[in-house]
């Protein structure tokens, strides 16, 4: 029997959930007089009666105090009374297959109460009331489900069971490969969803017709994602012809020869001081922490996953990233989040959004809900982060996840050994994320969310929660001797990696699945959530099996590693796939791209009426705070938690009233140690128009002064790469990738910051019905992971004491061409800021010299929005006034116009509010720099900017503060 | 007397076990951390301890409803040996998601006659997950039930994080009748002192303190209760949060409260075994 149990808010209490509708719907224009009521339910198939059924709404399902329940057998009439009068209902419901975690977790806790339900299903149900056809269908489609996990049932439910999958008949499936010419080939790699070139397919069907057969299923789909871009990073690791207007570069491998080039030579300078552990070769980039302790980092994208369904997108996005520590050495304990956007602007209309592609609000919400929810379950603070607004993100949104874990130094290494066992723990797998590395691989359409719907998935935070408690339990009684994390690829990946250098079986049949159905080869490339790999020595396998029973985690013996040096695979006792794991690996056919850049001429930047000594610049000030890139994101800050795990220092939110936008979060990870950890970032979208070699040269100089600014030693900084780009296969956007990597090299070195780890998400880019494509802008990413050695020394960037001097500390330039100035006055032209590596080394040093010595009282880096809105920032922030001096601006030029002073984007520059005992020690500490004394904090509620003896910014420090709150104070 | 032992009850999704066992250890106490599982294959390994704590996170996910399916667990299977454990003069502290589990469990304020719980914790006013610092004071005048975990506190400055902790009564009499018990022991509350000079603002017509000094929305501004015996508290703030001077978002502003606001709590706990 179908049981439906549908739960609504009580007499007198809110309907939260109604709400939020009504403001998203209204965000979207459906506007005007209809009603929404809402209530959440539970499907619950099993053999039971009435009175049990009502005893588990009563005491499981609603809460007697603020809620109120219908409980009947599907079809009842009862079920379709609206709350209100006039209303139809609406069911919404995951599609079969899709990951549903309260549903997993109410039949277990059933079970647990006694009774016995076979299935069980959650659905949000919803009652409308005068909306159009139109109206209604445009409030489905928009916010109240997505297609690409949900189904929409108008009326009553039309189903008697819950479907639990088919059993899965064994059929041995081989593709005639051999026979195939480029054509096939290419319809193969193309509806196959392998996404592999011309010369990929090739090489697969020349090396089977080598060896007289035809591949499986299994063996090409395991080809295509060990040679996936996402996998192998095939062309950034690859055969490059570059030329710019002064170089021509033949790259073998171009990222081993610049980014991963600076590491090796920096690593070779610091000799017996190296603190890299382990760089560019495990899940995350290690470093050392204190003596104990490593420290692990990765950043990841979830870019097409979060355009199709952002919650799910985002949510798994995060979660995969989590198991990237936890999948390096034998296994980090996470200790932080990082999460960084890009959107198209929030308030664009909804008719300039194309088809196929969702509001840039709900990608937003969503992807913050995804975000928050699965890294406040696992209980992992999130610290840091940021958001970038740009209409070209509007088809292809970027999520970048990040996290950091801590990691004994004695665990820092893994080897699985010939004869360990293969053990699958954590989740079971389903057929979710079927073709999420190669899908990753390719651009997104206007019928993506079609085409590749096997590849949006829901996480559940809690099952990771589960593998992560038992993981770090069984690392510490040195139960395994290797452990990679299932993510794209699924077992194919991380299975073929592991057995890289050894070989290895797999019984697939034995691999536990969420449903029955699925076929030998879904299972193998699955990327089910939730899963980790080991390899366990046969001895020790009782002991494992015996905790994760304590703690109720799934663990299976999967196969075995074997030295054979081949990938073989089972189904019911009969080989399905037999591959060399030197061809897997290593066959790929080396392919030359070419890629070339020109940086667009520069062009003057029109300054007008405010170049002049007599304009008042106030209104630009208001203007660029209230931008959304440089305005407050509270709103989704204080959705996390920052501060679980007891370890947090500097929080994202600083100043008298918590509210104002710190430069980079501390934290212990270590509770009865005062050594930190500082995490922060730097990206300059808008600077990639101009040229990427400063965009990303500015990125590095933003992610490592961030670090300085709160009290980092800039010798103790690593930094990751994550590069987003358009369509490699066009040379100019390959050059202007190459020209960033370029960058990263060079500035690495002068800084004497080393790139740990790093990924890339290539073909970002939408092709609309009309067949535009729309590009993102080159997106870099830049992440630093800074150390200090007491955190009791760190700085915040609000103002602390009338009375204080202000300091400006760094040159600054003409340099307006992609500033935030620009942005607000819809300009364009101008000078890209330039990074001085000399100056910039000099500048951090010194004044991380003068932060440690306790000089300084408060230092906020100049970013966005330059010396003005650091300074706003800081004033409100502290809840004090200032009035600056634009003329003592340290400066080579001597004409710099006003417009200039307050807003250029220069690199390497900082505020500080100096201890004013301590003035003359700081101005000795950085006698070599270029810094000036530009007034003092006062205690009145007002910040002004002074040019001869003119005020060209005058502003309540209270207006300010509202004019960059409001924005985003959803 | 040696140190108490605390047990730290742990379940799929618990999160802040290791802070909590921290903090309790810091105050002078011997924490274990136990899963729930173990518990309910030997509920006498209970015997052995004089705190039960119910830390913070997610218990299962906090599906269905924040901390139900453990408080049902509880309920179902361990009310036994937690009776007798709170019989026998010890303490039973939740923290967020241990105080909806206790709340839940009927562990706290006694059933109202026709055997519901009197009140519960349910979603934020905002609707969404919330972190932040808050200010709270304790009802200590006149107070009909003295509380071990918060002897000579007056006011505290704690984080909250969650999104499901606003506190709602059945009735307005049932609230009055907690009132007068004195259960309502913790209160959000307006700043006090210099530090934080704020605009008097506008309360409630029932005298709730406006966002963001009630981050929720809960009824009476409670943010803790405890039993009638004092000795059982539940919380939503996070005093774990706050054992230690750097822990204090403005402590780069030179001042701290001190000793640290969570580490007095515990503390107390620990005192009332001496």
């Amino acid at each position: 029997m179908l049981w439906e149990v549908d739960i609504y808010p009580a007499e007198g209490q809110a309907d939260l959930a109604a709400d939020q509708i009504w403001n998203d719907a209204h965000d979207l224009g459906i506007i005007g007089p209809w009603r929404l009521a809402a209530a959440r339910g539970y499907l619950i198939q099993g053999d039971l009666a009435a009175e049990q059924v009502e005893r588990l709404a009563v005491e499981l399902l609603a809460d007697p105090v603020v809620e109120r329940f219908t409980a009947a057998v599907v079809g009842d009439p009862r079920l379709l009374v609206p709350p209100q009068e006039a209303m139809t209902p609406i069911y919404v419901l995951p599609k079969p297959g899709v990951m549903d975690p309260v549903a997993l977790s109410t039949q277990a806790a059933i079970r647990d109460f006694g009774q016995q339900a076979e299935a069980v299903r959650t659905f949000r149900k919803y009652w409308v009331a005068g909306l159009g056809a139109e109206e209604l269908a445009k409030l489905c489609a928009k916010i109240l489900a997505n297609d690409a996990i949900e189904q929409v049932v108008h009326g009553g439910l039309p189903f008697q069971r819950i479907e639990q999958g088919e059993p899965y008949r064994f059929r041995r499936v081989t593709v005639p490969l051999r026979a195939m010419d480029d054509d096939a080939l290419m319809r193969l790699s193309r509806q196959g969803q392998l996404f592999l070139s011309l010369p990929e397919m090739q090489t697969i069907r020349d090396y089977f017709r080598g060896l007289g057969r035809d591949p499986t299923d299994v063996e090409l789909e395991t080809l295509a994602q060990t040679w996936s871009e996402h996998c192998s990073h095939k062309t950034l690791a690859g055969r490059i012809d570059y030329r710019d207007e002064t170089r021509h570069i033949r790259f073998q491998n171009m990222l081993k020869e610049t980014i991963f080039a600076a590491t090796l030579e920096l690593r070779r300078r610091w000799g017996d001081a190296d603190w890299c552990v382990s760089v560019f070769e495990d899940n995350a980039g290690v470093v050392r922490f204190d003596e104990n302790y490593n420290v692990a980092f990765k950043v990841e994208t979830h870019n097409h996953p979060s355009a199709l369904e952002p919650y799910g997108g985002a949510n798994t996005g995060i979660g995969g990233v989590i198991r990237d520590p936890m999948g390096t050495g034998l296994g980090a304990k996470p200790i932080c989040n990082t999460d960084v956007f890009c959107f198209a602007p929030p308030d664009i209309p909804l008719d300039e959004v194309p088809e196929g592609v969702l509001h840039p609000r709900r990608v937003m919400k969503g992807v913050v809900a995804g975000v928050r929810d699965y890294g406040n379950r696992m209980g992992i603070p999130t610290v840091n982060g940021a958001v970038y607004f740009d209409r070209r993100y509007l088809g292809n949104p970027l999520v970048y996840c990040g996290n950091v874990g801590l990691l004994p130094c004695d665990k820092s290494r893994k080897e699985a050994r010939p004869g360990d066992l293969i053990v699958a723990l954590g989740g079971r797998t389903g057929r979710d994320g079927i073709h999420g590395a190669t899908f990753s691989s390719a651009e997104l359409t206007s019928d993506s969310e079609s085409l590749s719907g096997g590849a949006v998935q829901i996480g559940n935070a809690i099952t990771e929660k589960m593998l992560l408690d038992v993981l770090l339990q069984a690392r510490d009684r040195g139960l395994y001797h290797a452990v990679t994390d299932c993510g794209a690829g699924g077992f194919s990946s991380a299975v073929g990696e592991m057995g890289a250098e050894i070989g290895a079986e797999v019984e697939l049949d034995r691999v536990p699945l969420k449903y029955a159905g699925l076929s030998y080869c879904e299972i193998w490339i699955s990327e089910a959530q939730e899963r980790m790999v080991l390899a366990v020595p046969e001895e020790h396998w009782p002991d494992l099996h015996a905790l994760c029973e304590a703690e109720g985690v799934e663990a299976t013996v999967i196969g075995r590693f074997v030295p054979t040096g081949r990938l073989v695979l089972h189904y019911q006792g009969q080989e399905v796939a037999n591959l060399d794991m030197g061809f897997l690996h290593d066959g790929r056919p080396p392919v030359v791209r070419q890629a070339s850049y020109t940086p667009p001429p520069e062009t003057p930047l029109p300054l007008g009426g405010a170049s002049t000594g007599q304009a008042d610049l106030t209104a630009d000030l208001y203007a660029v705070l209230g931008s959304p890139n440089v305005c407050s994101k509270h709103w989704i800050i204080r959705q996390y938690d920052h501060e679980v795990q007891g370890g947090s220092v500097i929080k994202p939110l600083v100043g008298i009233r918590d509210d104002g936008p710190s430069d980079a979060a501390v934290l212990r990870p270590v509770l009865d140690s005062y050594r930190g950890i500082v995490l922060a970032c730097g990206m300059n979208p808008r600077y990639g128009d101009l040229d990427t070699y400063w965009m990303a040269a500015a990125a590095i100089d933003e992610a490592v002064r961030n670090c300085v600014a709160v009290g980092v030693d800039p010798r103790r900084i690593a930094i990751l790469d994550n590069f987003c780009w358009g369509n490699i296969d066009r040379p100019e956007t390959l050059g202007s990738l190459v020209r960033a990597a370029l960058a990263c090299r060079d500035v690495a070195l002068s800084l004497e910051t080393p790139f740990v780890s790093g990924k890339d998400s290539l073909n970002n880019e939408f092709r609309t019905a009309g067949g535009e494509f729309i590009a993102i802008p080159p997106s870099l990413l830049i992440s630093a992971l800074g150390q200090i050695d007491d955190v009791r020394l760190c700085v915040t960037m609000d103002w602390k004491q009338p009375g204080n001097p202000i300091y400006l500390v760094g040159a600054t330039a003409e340099e307006l061409g992609g500033s935030h100035w620009n942005l607000v006055r819809g300009l364009s032209g101008g000078k890209v800021p330039r990074h001085n590596a000399e100056a910039a080394r000099r500048t951090f040093t010194a004044l991380h010299r003068a932060i440690a010595a306790g000089c300084v009282a408060a230092c906020h880096d100049l970013s966005e929005g330059g010396l003005a809105a650091a300074a706003a920032e800081m004033a409100f922030a502290g809840g004090f006034g200032a009035s600056l001096n634009l003329d003592a601006v340290p400066t080579p030029n001597p004409d710099l116009p006003i417009v200039a002073r307050l807003f250029s984007e220069s690199n390497s520059r900082f505020l500080c509010e100096v201890r004013r005992d301590r003035a003359a020690d700081f101005e000795r500490l950085l006698h070599e720099i270029p810094v000036a004394r530009l007034g003092q904090v006062n205690d009145t509620s007002t910040l002004a900017f002074i040019s001869a003896q003119r005020e060209v910014v005058r502003a309540a420090i209270q207006d300010l503060k509202e004019a960059w709150q409001r924005p985003l104070a959803w | 007397m040696a140190s108490p032992r605390v047990f730290i009850l742990r379940a799929p999704g618990t999160n802040c076990d290791v802070e909590t066992a921290y903090a309790f250890e810091r105050a002078g106490a011997r924490a274990d951390r136990v899963h729930v599982r173990r518990l309910l294959e030997s509920p006498s390994l209970l015997r052995e301890y004089q705190i039960l704590c119910v830390p913070g996170g997610f218990s299962y996910g906090d599906d269905i409803a924040a901390g139900r399916i453990l408080a049902l667990q509880l309920r179902q299977h361990l009310q036994p040996v937690l009776e007798e454990f709170h019989a026998g003069d010890k303490l039973l502290l939740g923290i967020c998601n241990g105080f909806q589990v206790l709340l839940k469990a009927g562990l706290l304020l006694p059933p109202d006659e026709d055997g519901v719980v009197p009140a519960t914790l349910t979603w934020n006013d905002s609707g969404r997950y919330e972190d932040r610092w808050i200010h709270l004071q304790t009802t200590i005048e006149q107070r009909p039930i003295s509380c071990p975990f918060l002897v000579g506190i007056e006011r505290l400055e704690l984080p909250i994080a969650h999104a499901e902790g606003k506190f709602v009564p059945r009735n307005g009499e049932t609230l009055a009748r907690l009132e007068a018990a004195g259960h309502l022991v913790l209160r959000y509350a307006l700043p006090v002192g210099t530090d934080c000079p704020q605009p008097e603002p506008a309360t409630h017509s029932d005298g709730r303190l406006p966002f963001p000094f009630n981050p929720n929305g809960s009824a009476a501004n409670v943010a803790g209760v405890c039993d009638a015996s004092g000795r059982a508290l539940g919380l939503m703030p996070h005093p774990e949060r706050f054992i230690d001077t750097v822990q204090y978002p403005r402590w780069p502003r030179g001042w701290t409260p001190d000793p640290p606001s969570g580490l007095t709590l515990f503390r107390n706990a620990v005192r009332y075994f001496a």
